[in-house]
């Protein structure tokens, strides 16, 4: 006989859960006396709610696995909102409990009181309000088994006071089976579509793979790679399917969108046909959408209906998960008595590397290399270096966001971990610290700039606590370089609220005081051996502090709101 | 364009909730709207009718389908099918009026169904153009009180909706 407090946490053991992130409060005391009593689950203390869904999150993403948090109710059930809406928009498997009052209590306004199933509802795949002790096995079943499958996404389970008391107990059975009528969510796709879609992949001239972060959610990479090696199509990833594709192939065009390389957009522009997999035609890459690749016919694999067809119309949708599709087209073309258009094949490559040669970022440097102070990119690509390309990076968002998907060339999916649909400030800290949890035997760094990084700063003595050694990189720039980019393109140069005046901190004495170690990095050529440093010292938390040139733009960057794929500045004087 | 999406769901709490927030957080547009469970009592029956084009009702109809206590949904609109509306209306009856309202309730076949010396309560049912028509016909200057309970569908013939 358990309590629902215990029978809580006997569910989270049986589905395998051997980290929560979380905070607790009134209404989760029951709870985390639980938690006490066992030692399978282990806890993380985190420093603000928001950062329990970003570490719960960072897991996940490293891992493959489904994230777990553990909240009160009232303000840290609302401190975990923009967590859950970061996770919801990039689709990532992630369960949150959140405490909630006494159920006799729900609708008086009782002290920390909030209604947490209406506040998630616009941003969690489901929810659940425990009614019933005894349900809490099944629900915790259901909600691993929504996170997880179909289009992965957070599940909150709201869990009344009365609900985990320990003075009742009920006997405790964990469900072996699920039977939910409603929901099943798609595995494989259509013969006949798929058919079909080799057939055109056989006829086409000018093809692209787009491929984004649902290659990487469903386990898709290896056979994405072979698929687009066989067919020797030059492939794209999105921001979030980084390493979806490796990043250093020459088949790779790079990131294609608002700041892709000149080759991926233009290409995308002139496609004949566009194989879309996993990625959603987000605003951020397809620009103005009736100018959307105009010749392009379009094959969309995706395991959610709702996105196809949602912005752009896909001339042969195909509705299932991306590695059971991509399975059966590596069938079909290695049985299929055509064969690429070779010739058409080889016009194209000519033209897509006449474009990498004229404007390409991986051909040569598009930037200043000539002035003393230390350019963005160059940090990037010597962090690369440094870590052999094989740390997992985390980001914030910003310039550097963008310079490290750029220039760190991921090799491998779950290697790239950054808020991508929601763009939120303040995730990289904690998403390191919970990659940290999941994969002991790399380095991760967390790429930010000195804006970004104050919004969860207070994680610092989260990493002291538990030992986390986790690597920081601030591109520092003493501005809001991303909102600074758009003043100066935008507003004439009106900077409006972007500087810190004198007010940033001393970030090495800072790191010092939580026990960390800072480097500050201010000449060029003391960069690669400060971040050798730096990442020599393997069992601490560094932050390299890089004062970076404060002027610089993210290149290339697409024209909007009125343009197409094609139409990029190059540089701050420089258009196509 | 008008359409009208059947729709079977959990007869569970936040269900309604679910499907209502769908359409405000997607800009998508309700009409009308009308609940209740079925015969079988742990599911419920929504009728939504929303205006849009084929795109939007595709985008509505596949979000709908997204969620987890949705069953199974039809757009009735695309097939033969009958819709029905109940109003409830309270007019002033007095006079000359007292016979002009009378007359008009018989034309539409609908039903007095409360009565005093100066008022009638009035109940009318059909589709929602008939619904119109019959508020039309009486008049604003004579209108007390007018209650509409929203679509209800079915599709004709041997077509079911259920699971």
């Amino acid at each position: 006989m358990l309590s629902g407090g215990d029978m809580l946490i006997r569910s989270l053991q049986e589905e395998g859960v051997d980290v929560v992130f979380g905070y607790p409060g009134g209404a989760a005391l029951h709870i985390y006396d639980a938690i006490f009593r066992q030692d399978k689950v282990k806890h993380i203390l985190v420093r603000h709610e928001q950062s329990a869904t970003h570490a719960a999150d960072g897991y996940a993403r490293a891992s493959g696995k489904v994230g777990t948090v553990l909240v009160t109710s009232g303000p840290g059930a609302t401190n975990a909102i923009t967590g859950i809406a970061t996770a919801y928009m990039d689709s990532i498997p992630m369960v949150v409990i959140s405490g909630q009052v006494p159920a006799e209590k729900i609708g008086e306004d009782a002290f920390q009181e909030t209604d947490m199933v209406g506040v998630s509802r616009p941003i969690v795949k489901h929810s659940f309000l425990v009614q019933n002790a005894s349900e809490i096995p099944e629900i915790i079943k259901k909600a691993y088994h929504i996170a997880s499958t179909g289009r992965p996404g957070p599940v909150v389970v709201d869990v009344p006071k009365n609900t985990v008391n320990p003075a009742e107990t009920f006997p405790f059975e964990y469900p072996k089976k699920l039977k939910m009528r409603s929901y099943t969510p798609a595995t494989k796709g259509h013969s006949g579509q798929i058919k079909k879609a080799v057939s055109m992949l056989m006829q086409a001239k000018r093809p692209m793979i787009y491929a984004g972060g649902g290659v990487v959610l469903g386990e898709a990479s290896d056979l994405l790679t072979e698929l687009s090696q066989k067919l020797n199509f030059p492939v794209t990833n999105t921001l979030m399917g980084l390493g979806a594709y490796p990043g250093n192939d020459k088949q790779f065009v790079g990131m294609l969108g608002m700041h892709g390389t000149f080759e991926a957009n233009t290409a995308m522009h002139h496609s004949d046909l566009i194989l879309a997999v996993g990625a959603r035609f987000d605003d951020r890459v397809t620009n103005t959408t009736s100018k959307f690749c105009p010749n392009a016919k379009i094959i969309h694999i995706d395991i959610d209906p709702a996105s196809i067809s949602k912005t752009i119309t896909a001339d042969v949708p195909i509705v299932g998960a991306v590695d059971s599709v991509l399975k059966d087209m590596l069938e079909l073309v290695k049985e299929s008595k055509e064969t690429p258009d070779e010739t058409a094949l080889a016009d194209w490559w000519k033209q897509i590397n006449e474009w990498r040669e004229r404007h390409g970022i991986y051909t040569q440097p598009r930037y200043n290399t000539e002035g003393d102070k230390i350019m963005p990119q160059d940090v990037i690509k010597t962090l690369y270096e440094v870590t052999n390309g094989d740390a997992i990076v985390t980001s914030d968002v910003g310039q550097h966001q963008m310079f490290a998907a750029q220039y760190y060339l991921f090799k491998s999916p779950r290697q790239w971990i950054n808020s991508g649909g929601l763009g939120t400030m303040g995730f990289g800290l904690p998403a390191a610290m919970g990659a940290a949890f999941a994969v002991r035997d790399k380095d991760v760094v967390c790429v930010t700039g000195e804006g970004s990084i104050q919004m969860c700063i207070q994680e610092l003595s989260t990493l002291t606590q538990y030992g986390i050694p986790v690597k920081i990189v601030c591109l520092n720039n003493q501005a809001l370089g991303m909102v600074k980019q758009w003043q100066d393109m935008v507003y004439d140069s009106r900077y409006s609220e972007i500087h810190y005046e004198d007010s940033l901190p001393d970030f090495t004495k800072l790191m010092e005081a939580y026990g960390h170690v800072g480097i500050d990095v201010h000449k060029k050529e003391e960069l690669r051996e400060k971040l050798e440093e730096g990442f020599a010292m393997k069992d601490r938390v560094v932050f390299m502090n890089v004062y970076v040139d404060p002027s610089e733009h993210v290149y290339p960057m697409l024209v909007a709101p009125e343009g197409s794929m094609r139409d990029m500045w190059l540089s701050k004087t420089e258009r196509t | 364009m008008r359409r009208i999406i059947s729709v079977l769901m959990e007869n569970e709490p936040g269900a309604l909730s679910r499907v209502v927030g769908l359409f405000s957080q997607r800009g998508y547009n309700i009409e009308t709207l009308t609940v209740a469970p079925t015969e079988d009592e742990t599911l419920s029956r929504l009728t939504v009718t929303t205006v849009g084009d084929d795109h939007k009702i595709e985008q509505i109809t596949k979000n709908l389908n997204k969620l987890i206590d949705v069953v199974k949904l039809v757009d009735l609109s695309e097939g033969q099918h009958i819709e029905r509306e109940l109003m409830l209306i309270k007019v002033k009856a007095s006079g000359a009026q007292r016979a002009e309202i009378k007359r008009c309730v018989d034309i539409f076949r609908a039903q007095v169904i409360d009565v005093t010396s100066t008022v009638y309560t009035i109940q009318v049912a059909g589709t929602s153009d008939k619904l119109d028509a019959f508020v039309q016909a009486v008049g604003d200057a004579a209108i007390l009180e007018v209650v509409r309970s929203g679509v209800s569908g079915i599709s004709r013939g041997e077509k079911v909706l259920s699971i």
